[in-house]
């Protein structure tokens, strides 16, 4: 649903909670979860807002899945800053967290003359990135590296250190690591309005009102949205760039060995060819701008050339099976960096603009909003030894989600497989059914186990998967009436 | 179970064309024969089919696919066949050898023989790169089964059938049996593929039948809510709904086997396999709808039991090796042909028939040659999905033929 149709929605009256929180993060996306973190292990008290039933439900639930290094991001932009401190920090918490990290490397790949002779340049500016490590390799080198490559490549520049992750699961340990230290999560609760008096925010919200000293708004898609209505100013202003993706059937997965990408044209970094973290081949994205904020249609005629592009690439996905097919929505903006402002006779901080590296950039972005807000005087008493996640059964198996780590079903007692295609079990089910981010709906579900996101669809599993979630779904709607 | 004893023959799916093959094994007297089910009850795609008609050919009579389905597992277990429910095949290996996964973790197993036989599904939304928003409401007509004949779920009202295939018929008794009322049969032909079924209860039904019509976009913000169809005429039509049923475009489930080691072949999606089933690791077999889209029940069955009986004679040592294949190949315009080879022609044992399919209604010519000279040839017109079989004997000088060269099979349209 869009803000605008509801927009009609009025406030509930009282209060949802009678704290007074230090921070309101508003959009509980992949950067508002690291940066209720951040913000959490700092020490200070906070709320993470969310309009949806599940968090990840906007820009954060499509993406490339790709953990960049910031080679090719602009010279001495907030996003070079932050995607190089948001790989540094995931290099150093994904095992604690239980996340997945596959270095697998990027080919930078020269497909005609011109682009060859681009290479020296991106070379050039990974260098001055900090990326000394990138370095432009022969066609012949490439050719043995990526045998399945079509054979016009001509040369290209390797990035070592470029990475696969799990989209999801990361938010998921970001936010759970927040709860599991005080912070509070606010889910299908959307801001309708806000009441400022110089010291706390009163935001009015769907489920009742919520008072606190600072406001930091991730709200990704209605990011300027938000700013207009609670600010009435907003130096930004979002039009989506809509970009689709192919995946191909995990027998794809051993065409490519490392992340093929061309070379970026000045509006985006071009379609990316890469094995998933689950073990999928992934062809996309496009770049559609759209005045749209929800809608993340496919169409045929674009998914044809995506696949064509694909199999120009690497001729022998010619005859393999398509396992999904999917868009998402990046919130871009006029400007091409990050826009993080923050406004301290507002106590308001916007972070927008996040635009195609919020899963690369999203633990830097946090720490970058959190230092910014320290440099005006505000001081909390930092967390000294947080707290890790609580080891339940779906935090321990996000980090085996990874196609080459020991998953749910190799060990005993899973209970049964349900989805054949992703071979979730049972356990990892019900595990992703209850819990502090128990799943409100079949798209956080799926989020959270991958369950009917596989080859079939769906075709063997759904019903069984509707029966299990069903009860759970059912149950919280019995207890949400009875609370009423 | 004792797992020091070897197994004979191990096979993979509990469906008609694995049931039978695993009752026609022990009818041979082959000692230990084990079927492996992922789901926790066996049957397969019959269990969640209530309507008829299944067992004809099995039975002579006709059952429901339910009763059809618990009837065969009744045989296979009063056979001596081991069922292993939750027991999932995760890889074939070379050999013969399997690794499980079952509740108590992974496990490896070895059989003499292996037949592969984990049937068929249908094309999802995203393979077939249908157009519009993502939304909840679009199933495949297997899934929308077992929501309501397993489950008792009801998934939608309204929903668009889209495909008029012999399944689409199985969709609206499904619906109807659930009382959910499609608003529309979608085709994207001029001719209804399944004629006499769908077109004889459509009208029945009340159900309005659009031909020449293809399914270009779904539309909805979280649920269907409706769809848009493009006339051959370029005519576009919204059609209020609030599901869409994609029936047919089925395609073998044979992902083991491409993440594995065994030779699929592109035009089927299936295994490649020579006349007795056996698939390019001779100790692998393969029957039932793996080996090409799609058959009936009745028809799996049957496969399952003959290729039994070809498996029982190579655990006897009394078949011929897979050394001289002579390749069946085919021209464009004709979708597949199963097997896709042929070992040593010259014994008069095997598949009695090459199957061919097709992708759209033509009148012609179906020419066989092999080194050039035409070793069979027929006029016939040919319809969408449906079955054509070229009798092996009807094969001029089968015999004499150039086992090097391939046999090409063509269609010329008249």
């Amino acid at each position: 649903m869009t803000i605008s149709q509801q927009q009609f929605d009025n406030p509930k009256q009282g209060e949802l909670a009678s704290d007074v929180f230090d921070i309101a993060v508003i959009g509980a996306g992949v950067v508002g979860c690291a940066v209720a973190r951040r913000f959490t292990l700092e020490g200070a008290k906070v709320a993470i807002i969310e309009k949806a039933s599940d968090i990840l439900d906007g820009a954060s639930k499509a993406n490339s899945a790709i953990l960049h290094t910031g080679f090719d991001a602009p010279i001495n932009s907030i996003e070079l800053a932050c995607v190089k401190d948001g790989y540094l920090e995931y290099t150093k918490i994904h095992k604690q967290l239980g996340l997945p990290l596959e270095k697998i490397g990027a080919y930078v790949v020269a497909w005609n003359e011109d682009e060859l002779a681009a290479l020296d340049d991106i070379k050039a500016k990974a260098h001055q990135n900090g990326i000394k490590n990138a370095r432009i390799i022969s066609a012949k080198l490439l050719a043995q590296k990526e045998p399945h490559l079509a054979k016009n490549a001509l040369g290209a520049v390797f990035i070592p250190d470029e990475a696969i992750i799990d989209p999801w699961s990361a938010p998921y340990a970001y936010l759970h690591q927040a709860i599991e230290n005080g912070a509070q999560i606010f889910l299908s609760c959307q801001v309708i309005s806000g009441d400022f008096d110089k010291d706390i925010w009163q935001l009015k919200t769907t489920l009742g009102t919520i008072k606190t000293r600072y406001v930091i708004n991730c709200a990704g898609l209605y990011g300027d949205r938000l700013n207009k209505v609670l600010l009435g100013h907003s130096s930004f202003n979002i039009t989506p760039r809509k970009g689709q993706f192919v995946i191909f059937d995990k027998a794809a997965s051993n065409l490519a060995n490392s992340i093929i990408l061309p070379v970026p044209t000045p509006r985006t970094k071009g379609l990316v060819v890469c094995k998933t973290i689950f073990g999928n081949l992934l062809v996309g994205p496009t770049a559609e701008d759209q005045s749209s904020r929800s809608n993340s249609s496919t169409d045929e005629a674009t998914l044809k050339g995506l696949i064509k592009a694909g199999i120009a690439k690497i001729p022998s996905l010619k005859d393999m099976p398509i396992t999904a097919t999917y868009a998402g929505l990046r919130p871009a903006t006029q400007y091409k960096d990050y826009q993080i402002e923050i406004e301290p006779k507002n106590n308001w901080i916007s972070v927008g603009g996040i635009r195609s590296t919020g899963l690369s950039g999203a633990l830097g972005i946090a720490k970058y909003v959190y230092k910014k807000y320290s440099s005006l005087g505000q001081k909390h008493d930092k967390i000294n030894r947080p707290k890790l996640p609580k080891p339940t059964p779906l935090l321990a198996q996000n980090s085996k989600r990874a196609q080459n780590s020991k998953r749910d079903w190799q060990e005993k007692d899973h209970g049964e497989i349900i989805c054949h295609c992703e071979m979730v079990s049972k356990r990892e089910i019900l595990a992703a059914l209850t819990g502090a981010l128990k799943a409100n709906s079949m798209a956080g579900l799926k989020r959270q186990t991958r369950a009917t996101m596989g080859r079939c669809q769906g075709f063997y599993c759904s019903s069984h998967v509707t029966e299990i979630a069903d009860s759970y779904f059912n149950k919280s709607k019995k207890q949400k009436l009875k609370n009423e | 179970m004792n797992k020091a004893q070897q197994i004979d023959v191990a096979i993979i799916g509990a469906g008609p064309a694995g049931l039978s093959a695993s009752i026609e094994l022990k009818r041979l007297g082959i000692k230990r024969v084990v079927v492996l089910e992922r789901e926790n009850e066996a049957g397969g795609i019959p269990r969640h089919c209530g309507d008829f008609p299944f067992g004809m050919r099995e039975y002579g009579r006709v059952l429901t696919g339910t009763k059809y389905a618990k009837k065969l597992v009744k045989s296979a277990k009063n056979a001596g066949v081991e069922i292993w429910l939750s027991t999932s095949v995760v890889e074939m290996r070379r050999g013969g050898h399997l690794l499980l996964v079952t509740n108590e973790g992974t496990k490896e197993i070895s059989a003499s023989r292996i037949i592969y036989a984990c049937g068929v599904r249908e094309k999802t939304r995203s393979a077939r790169l249908i157009s519009g928003d993502r939304v909840q409401g679009v199933l495949n007509t297997g899934a929308l089964q077992q929501m309501v004949y397993l489950r008792n779920q009801k998934p939608f009202e309204n929903p668009v059938i889209i495909g008029s295939e012999l399944v689409a018929f199985s969709a609206i008794r499904t619906c109807s049996h659930a009382k959910i009322k499609p608003v529309a049969i979608i085709e994207e032909a001029d001719k209804v593929i399944a004629r006499w079924p769908v077109e004889l209860y459509a009208p029945l039904m009340q159900i309005p039948l659009h031909r020449s019509s293809k399914l270009i976009k779904i539309i909805g913000s979280n649920k269907v809510s409706a769809v848009e169809i493009k006339k051959s005429n370029g005519q576009i039509k919204t059609i209020k709904c609030d599901g869409v049923i994609l029936c047919g475009h089925f395609i073998p489930e044979s992902s083991l086997a491409r993440l594995g080691h065994l030779e699929i072949d592109p035009a089927t999606n299936g295994p490649i396999i020579d006349q007795f089933g056996r698939c390019s690791d001779p100790v692998y077999y393969a029957a039932g709808n793996i080996l090409r889209p799609v058959e009936t029940a009745g028809w799996c069955w049957n496969e399952g039991k003959q290729i039994a009986n070809w498996v029982a004679l190579d655990l006897a040592s009394k078949l011929q090796s897979r050394h001289i294949l002579t390749k069946i190949e085919v021209s464009k315009n004709v979708k597949l042909a199963v097997p896709q080879c042929l070992t040593g022609i010259k014994e008069n044992i095997g598949m009695s028939h090459i199957q061919l399919r097709f992708d759209r209604l033509m009148k012609g010519k179906l020419i066989l040659s092999n080194d050039d000279e035409v070793i069979y040839s027929r006029n016939l017109s040919v319809f969408p999905q449906r079955r054509i079989l070229i009798s092996l004997s009807d094969i001029k000088d089968l015999a004499t033929i150039k086992e090097n060269s391939p046999i090409k099979v063509e269609f010329i349209e008249a």
